[in-house]
Formats: structure tokens, C-alpha cells, sequence
């Protein structure tokens, strides 16, 4: 992985010198909150219902056992002994008191971490497919690109005061596992016929009030054009963008409102400019960049295929965790898997300071000392050796993180909401935990089959809910928490806005909702093998509605 | 009626202003405006307070008092007053005698 070089550590030292300062003189009274907060925001420090909030950035999802050990350590000695996983790859801490996020972002320097960017109109973390560096359908690894992006963006003088926020996320195969559609830049790594490296690029999507799904503005970049085009992009947004309206100053309104083929043309005409500028990213640079994320020596372990295909015979749970949470590597003797932070019942993305320890030893020992996090909220370990793979079950046992759900309906993705949230006008927390504990059983699961479940605390869309097979939004309605529920909606390489179905449900209701939708589409469904996704885009709205609401769907 | 809420400096503690001018960490010690002359009273105590950066976000927040107890309207308020639905280790109802907010 990226290791810190002596530029990145003194700028990371500075900056939290810097940021130090800034809370000495707010804490001392000589700066006041309007002037204080923006620079807070630039350093990930938020201020929510119960205390402080402070976000961290991990770099495309990237950690390696030492850092994990380190944020452990931060949820123990500064927090309430847990952290918070998020949509963007990044952990949130819900309890740090102000005067010790100084003390939190040195312990972070230390291990080559910091919270630079993680709020404010600026460039923020750059995402990447979780499964980077070992999918069997990846075409290259996207992450020394994300890499090069983070460099490039880190305090960018001209991009560090946009219209409003900005990401871009990066996938390397055809399966898009990083959901670019709804970013303001995606960029999908591909190759070309010649076999060059370089992306198609997408531009404008997003979530919030006006989802959006990207439009495809170049069909082949080449690699070395990656900066040049993307600041060709930020130009153009930064110039034309709207600052007259919070709400309409997304990238995504700029394109919408310009149209895609002149927006095209403004980026195609800036890139022109700048394309043979020091921006053109020299071979040489790509490549030592590139070398960082140089996958581990994977020694061949034939011995693994045997060794699990006994196990799981003789292991129920370990034989579930095998369909769900495991996926193929792209050497045969390996595999990728993910640790679900999903427990039935559990609070979706949520780890203790223990877990986490554990968690770092499972990844130092069994897992070339890697770990990512996805922006579905789960962890995952992309080299681990399938003769390997029974040992780190049952080490994700005895810590409760052996959950055999990826990809099913209690894998639900769900904000922080109105239990911690400044923003949220409802709770979305407990929803996920009653639909999970609701959906337990391992069976019944397996039988619904793939599908994601995304809850949203308020219009901001931090849960996903548009791009969720179900999607549910929590608004406030005369006092009281109401749930929307959209449908069809997809984060993928087929990417789709989930559609309202109808009125709302209450919290009690909700659940039951839910139920309804699911059991309707077992109902519907050809066989097994049509997801609830195909189900819903072959059938529509119409028996969801009937089941919801009966008479009244009709009379509407 | 009405109370008057905010979060501590230098340590984002919710807050509630008390009848002796001090902030209070749990919502019970709260005074009570019951007209416009005691809420703006309120008003004036915590705009001094955000100005000698004692306190951040301060706001007026509606209550009614059930079985003589404050209860805020909002569920939001509930909330900040004990701490996350789902847990009951962290926040104001992991200390003795504070109720949970739902």
C-alpha cells in the first residue's frame, strides 16, 4: 500500500500543527465560531447532537492491521470504545471532545492518517472498489489512480472552495463495485483495443434532493490525461457552478442545466488547453506510484481447496459464510472475503475497540496485513489463502463478526440518522435493526437471495437510498418520523434512481412494509435466479403497490 | 413553553440553561420559559454565553412537561436529552436517572 514519503509527513505534521493552533486561539476565545467552524470542517471535525463528530479519511478503503490498531486505540482512549464505518470508506468517531482532536490527529499522523478533507466544498476522499488488487474480473487495480487523485487534490488551491462538495470514486472492472454512476466524477479503468490503460469518464451523478445518475462524457481517456481531464472538469464546474443555491450547486445541476453535450464541449475545450501541460502524468510517475500497490507474493496453497471443501461440510455456518461472504480471487489457491459489520440486529457499520484489535490480527496474520473498507459499510480482506480461510472464520466467531449476509437483505446500509445526526429528521438506525432482526434467519435470506436495502435519515441521501433495490427515507411529517420507500434503484454498472412506490410508513409500519415488498416479490418471481432487482424491473411498481395498499393504490 | 439548549465548547456536551445561569448536562435542571419576556430572557443569558464561547449552537427548544417532567416536542430533542435509541450505554441515560428518549 501508499506509504507516507518525508513531503507527506511534514505537510501532515504541519497541518495538524496548524489545526492545533486554530483550536488553542477557538478554545481561548480569540477566534470566534463563525470563523472557527469552516476550519474545523476542513479538518473532519463536525458538531452534532451529542458531542463533536470526527471523520477520518481512509484513503480509497485502504488499511493495514497498524492502522487498524491505531483507530482502535482512538475509540478507547478518546471515544466511547466504538467507531462508525461509513458509505465513503472512511470511520467517524461520535464522541471526541474538541480539545482532544488535536491529541487524536497526532496519534493519526503517526500511522500515516489524517481528517484532511473529509468535510467542506472540496475535493473528498477518493473511493475506490473494495476488492481492488485481487477481484478476478478486474481489468488493473484503480487504486494508484485514486492515488494520484488524492495527491493531486490534498489542499488543491484552486478547488479548495467550491460550490459544494465533490466525489469521485474509481473502479477497475466492468462490475462496478464502487457505484462511479453516482459520483461527480466516476471513472471506470479499462483498456483499450490497443491495450492502453485509461477510463471511461463519468460526470455529474449524485444523491441528495436530485438524484442523478452520471453521464458518460468520454468513452477512453488515456491514463496520462487523468489529471488534465479532471481538472479540466473542476474547472469548468468551479466557473459555471451555481453558488447562488446550496441546493443546486452539486456538479450534477451544473450538467443537467448546461445539457451534456455542451458541458462536453466546455471540458473537451479546457482539456485542449491543459493536456500537453505539466498536468500530462509522465509514464515514469504512473508507474512508481503504481508500485506501492504492488500485490503480496501469493505462494501457491493447493492444499486449501480440499481443506475447505472438508471444513464445510462439516460446518454449516462455515458453508454459508462460503456462499456469501467469500468471492474469487484472481489466483485460484485465494480468495476475497468480507467481514460483515452487519450482525443480525447490530448496528449497521458499527465495530468495538475489541473487534477492531481482533480484526487486526486476523489481517496481520492471515491476510498479508490488508484491509478495506467497503462503502457498503462491511470490511473486507482481499488476499487471504483459502486453506486459511476456516481459521479466519472462526477467528470472526469468537468477535461476533461472522455474519454470512453480503449482499443480502440484512446488509442493509443505513446512515447514522437522527440518533446522532445534526441533519436527519429521522432515525434510520433502529429501521435496519428491526428489518434485520426481522429477516434472521439464515434460510429465509438465502431464499429472498441478493438484495440491498438502504436507509436514508434525511433527504441528504448519506444511506443511498436511491441506488438501494429498496430504498427507504426517513422524513419528518407533523412531528412525527415518516418512511418513504423507493424501489428499483441500483448502484451498479446499470445504474437506476429508486422510484417512490407510495405514501409513507410510520415506524411501526415500516417493517411490515418491507415484509410485504419481499414476500410479494417471491411471490412474482420466475425462479430463484431472477434477483429482486430483475424482478422489479420485468414487473414494475404495480403488484408492489396492490400489495402496500390495496383499494387505495387502485383508486389512485 | 420553552427551554433554552446548546452544546458545551470545548467539548460538544449538550447543555440546557438553568435558572442560576449555569449549564446544566442534563435537561431536568433546565428553566422553563413560560411567556415571550422569559424566553427572550433565555435568549439574551445564551447569546452571552455563545459570546464569551462558553457554548455553540444555541437554540430555544419546545417542551411540555409530562408528570412534571420536561419532555421535549421533538423527537430530536428527546434524543440529545438521552442519547441514541439503540444503545443505552452512551449518553445522558448512561448516567443514573435520566430516561431514554424512545
Amino acid at each position: 500500500m501508499y506509504r507516507y514519503d518525508e513531503f507527506d509527513h511534514t505537510f501532515v505534521k504541519a497541518r495538524v500543527a496548524e489545526f492545533r493552533d486554530q483550536v488553542d486561539r477557538r478554545l481561548a476565545g480569540e477566534i470566534t465560531e463563525d470563523q472557527f467552524k469552516p476550519l474545523r470542517l476542513m479538518n473532519g471535525v463536525y458538531l452534532q447532537l451529542h458531542a463533536y463528530m470526527l471523520r477520518i479519511a481512509i484513503p480509497y478503503g485502504t488499511l493495514s492491521s497498524r492502522q487498524l490498531r491505531m483507530l482502535a486505540h482512538i475509540a478507547r482512549t478518546y471515544d466511547k470504545g466504538y467507531g462508525h464505518f461509513t458509505t465513503r470508506q472512511n470511520i467517524q468517531f461520535n464522541w471526541p471532545a474538541l480539545s482532544d482532536i488535536p491529541a487524536i490527529l497526532d496519534d493519526l499522523a503517526s500511522v500515516e492518517m489524517h481528517a484532511i478533507q473529509t468535510s467542506g466544498n472540496c475535493i473528498r476522499n477518493v473511493t475506490a472498489d473494495h476488492f481492488a488488487g485481487a477481484a478476478a474480473d478486474e481489468v488493473a487495480d484503480p487504486r494508484p489512480y485514486a492515488e494520484i487523485l488524492r495527491q493531486w487534490s490534498s489542499v488543491h488551491p484552486e478547488f479548495s472552495f467550491l460550490p459544494r462538495k465533490f466525489k469521485i470514486a474509481v473502479t477497475g472492472a466492468d462490475h462496478d463495485r464502487a457505484a462511479i454512476q453516482t459520483h461527480d466524477i466516476g471513472l471506470h479503468l479499462k483498456k483499450s483495443e490497443k491495450g492502453e490503460l485509461g477510463f471511461a469518464v463519468y460526470v455529474g451523478g449524485g444523491q441528495g434532493r436530485t438524484p442523478m445518475v452520471a453521464k458518460k462524457i468520454r468513452d477512453f481517456l488515456p491514463e496520462q490525461d487523468l489529471l488534465s481531464y479532471c481538472t479540466a472538469i473542476l474547472r469548468v464546474y468551479n466557473l459555471h457552478g451555481r453558488r447562488d443555491n446550496k441546493y443546486k450547486a452539486r456538479i450534477k445541476i451544473l450538467v443537467h442545466e448546461t445539457g451534456t453535450e455542451e458541458l462536453t464541449r466546455q471540458v473537451e475545450a479546457e482539456f485542449a488547453a491543459l493536456k500537453e501541460s505539466d498536468l500530462k502524468l509522465p509514464e515514469a510517475d504512473i508507474r512508481a506510484i503504481e508500485a506501492y500497490f504492488t500485490p503480496p507474493a501469493l505462494p501457491e496453497r493447493a492444499e486449501g481447496w480440499a481443506g475447505v471443501a472438508a471444513a464445510r461440510k462439516a460446518d454449516a455456518g462455515f458453508d454459508a459464510w462460503l456462499r456469501r461472504n467469500v468471492v474469487a480471487h484472481r489466483h485460484p489457491d485465494y480468495a476475497s472475503l468480507t467481514i460483515s459489520l452487519k450482525g443480525i440486529g447490530e448496528v449497521p457499520g458499527d465495530a468495538s475497540d475489541e473487534q477492531m484489535d481482533a480484526i487486526a490480527d486476523i489481517v496481520e496474520r492471515y491476510a498479508f496485513d490488508e484491509l478495506r473498507v467497503s462503502h457498503e459499510q462491511n470490511l473486507v480482506l482481499p488476499h487471504v489463502a483459502r486453506a486459511d480461510l476456516k481459521a479466519v472464520y472462526d477467528a470472526l466467531v469468537d468477535i461476533g463478526l461472522a455474519t454470512a449476509n453480503a449482499g443480502l437483505v440484512t446488509d442493509i446500509i443505513a446512515c447514522p440518522g437522527l440518533d446522532y445526526c445534526a441533519l436527519a429528521n429521522a432515525r434510520s438506525i433502529p429501521v435496519a435493526q428491526e428489518i434485520s432482526t426481522r429477516f434472521g434467519s439464515q434460510a429465509r435470506q438465502e431464499e429472498i437471495g441478493d438484495l440491498k436495502i438502504k436507509i436514508s435519515g434525511c433527504i441528504n441521501a448519506c444511506g443511498h437510498h436511491h441506488v438501494g433495490h429498496i430504498g427507504i427515507l426517513g422524513v419528518e411529517k407533523k412531528g412525527a418520523e415518516l418512511y418513504q420507500i423507493t424501489l428499483g434503484g441500483s448502484g451498479d454498472e446499470n445504474t437506476s434512481i429508486g422510484e417512490i412506490v407510495g405514501r409513507g410508513f410510520g415506524p411501526s409500519e415500516i417493517t411490515d412494509a418491507i415484509e410485504t415488498i419481499v414476500e410479494t416479490y417471491l411471490a412474482n418471481r420466475t425462479d430463484q435466479s431472477e434477483t429482486f432487482l430483475d424482478a422489479y424491473r420485468r414487473l414494475g411498481a404495480a403488484p408492489f403497490k396492490e400489495a402496500l395498499y390495496g383499494s387505495e393504490a387502485k383508486a389512485a | 413553553m420553552k427551554i433554552l439548549t446548546a452544546n458545551r465548547l470545548t467539548d460538544g456536551e449538550a447543555v440546557w440553561l438553568a435558572a442560576d445561569h449555569s449549564w446544566a448536562e442534563t435537561i431536568d435542571l433546565a428553566e422553563i420559559a413560560r411567556d415571550k419576556a422569559a424566553e427572550e430572557k433565555l435568549e439574551c443569558t445564551g447569546r452571552a454565553a455563545f459570546l464569551k464561547n462558553e457554548v455553540v449552537d444555541v437554540a430555544l427548544v419546545d417542551i411540555e412537561l409530562a408528570d412534571g417532567a420536561i419532555r421535549p416536542l421533538r423527537l430530536r430533542e428527546r434524543i440529545r436529552a438521552a442519547g441514541p435509541t439503540f444503545r443505552s450505554d452512551v449518553g445522558k441515560q448512561a448516567r443514573p436517572a435520566v430516561p431514554h428518549a424512545a
